[in-house]
């Protein structure tokens, strides 16, 4: 059974995670998915949960995943942004929690955009 | 919605548009009178009379001044079409209250699904908010407040994975037990 005690344990072995990570800085990948009625409904739920088990589980340092609300195209959801400094933002859409590991290998790690998930791909 | 939680995570977004700094999520389930309330309630601006009546009707509502769409219409639906309904109260910079009752015995009833990853986004993704989320079955309760959370945490931050991870676990171990240990 799950206790506090197990949280605190937790909160210890964090906090000396913690004075590593700090020194991400302005280079930092932003992960947006859009979780508005129509990005919910068409699955944004588990694509969020997957960005975020990737990137945990590959240690990712500086890639934040956050949420927004409609992005306009809601035939296309589950959208998701991902945003770079200096670099164009890449737009997929209709993701799933099984494409998901191939953009973060991809992209985030290795840069290259996946392109057949992409808006220009898909929508042709 | 393919499930509950879904609905319960679109509606809390309200909230959390809304302003909110508090926001209660209430599933209790009753299993002699086959009933299950889903209650969604914050501490935000509110809502005038006139906006509760249009944000049920989802053809009344215009893109400019709209702040909930579809969501609590569809949300209504699904309540509804168990043979149960839902209700809006709100009031101006006190807070709204979203409250559905579905009947579970009946076929058009839609399971509430993965409720703990409902919960888990909503609390990782808005840390600067409080989250109370209250599940009972039968009157046994338990019950997941992220201001216990931050107190333990002190500046360890909510949406840290392993701390979401934990509440994940702590919210699917909790209910089993409501369940009787299942």
């Amino acid at each position: 059974m799950k206790t506090l005690e197990e949280l605190m344990a937790i909160r210890d072995k964090t906090k000396q995670r913690m004075t590593v990570r700090e020194d991400t800085g302005d280079d930092a990948v932003r992960v947006v998915v859009g979780m508005a009625t129509c990005g919910i409904a068409a699955g944004a739920r588990p694509v969020l949960n997957a960005f975020v088990d990737e990137v945990a589980k590959r240690n990712l340092k500086g890639v934040t995943v956050t949420q927004t609300g409609c992005i306009g195209m809601c035939q296309y959801e589950p959208i998701v942004e991902v945003l770079q400094p200096g670099k164009e933002k890449v737009t997929y859409v209709k993701m799933t929690a099984e494409k998901v590991a191939k953009v973060v290998n991809d992209h985030l790690v290795n840069g290259n955009p996946v392109a057949e998930y992409t808006i220009g791909t898909v929508t042709k | 919605m393919r499930e509950l939680s879904l609905n319960i995570l679109d509606v809390a977004q309200n909230s959390i548009t809304a302003g909110a700094s508090l926001i209660t999520v209430e599933v209790n389930e009753n299993t002699v009178d086959n009933s299950l309330t889903i209650g969604i309630y914050d501490n935000g601006s509110g809502m005038s009379k006139e906006q509760v009546e249009s944000v049920i009707d989802p053809f009344f509502t215009t893109r400019t001044t709209r702040k909930v769409g579809m969501g609590i219409p569809l949300f209504k639906m699904a309540a509804e079409m168990t043979g149960g309904g839902l209700e809006i109260k709100s009031e101006l910079s006190v807070g709204t209250e979203v409250k559905a009752v579905f009947k579970t015995d009946s076929v058009d009833f839609t399971p509430l699904g993965d409720i703990a990853s409902t919960v888990v986004a909503l609390i990782s993704m808005n840390t600067d908010r409080d989250f109370i989320y209250r599940r009972s079955v039968d009157g046994r309760e338990f019950v997941l407040d992220t201001r216990e959370l931050k107190t333990i945490l002190g500046d360890v931050p909510l949406d840290t994975y392993e701390i979401s991870e934990w509440i994940k676990d702590y919210i699917t171990e909790n209910t089993n037990e409501l369940y009787g240990g299942a």
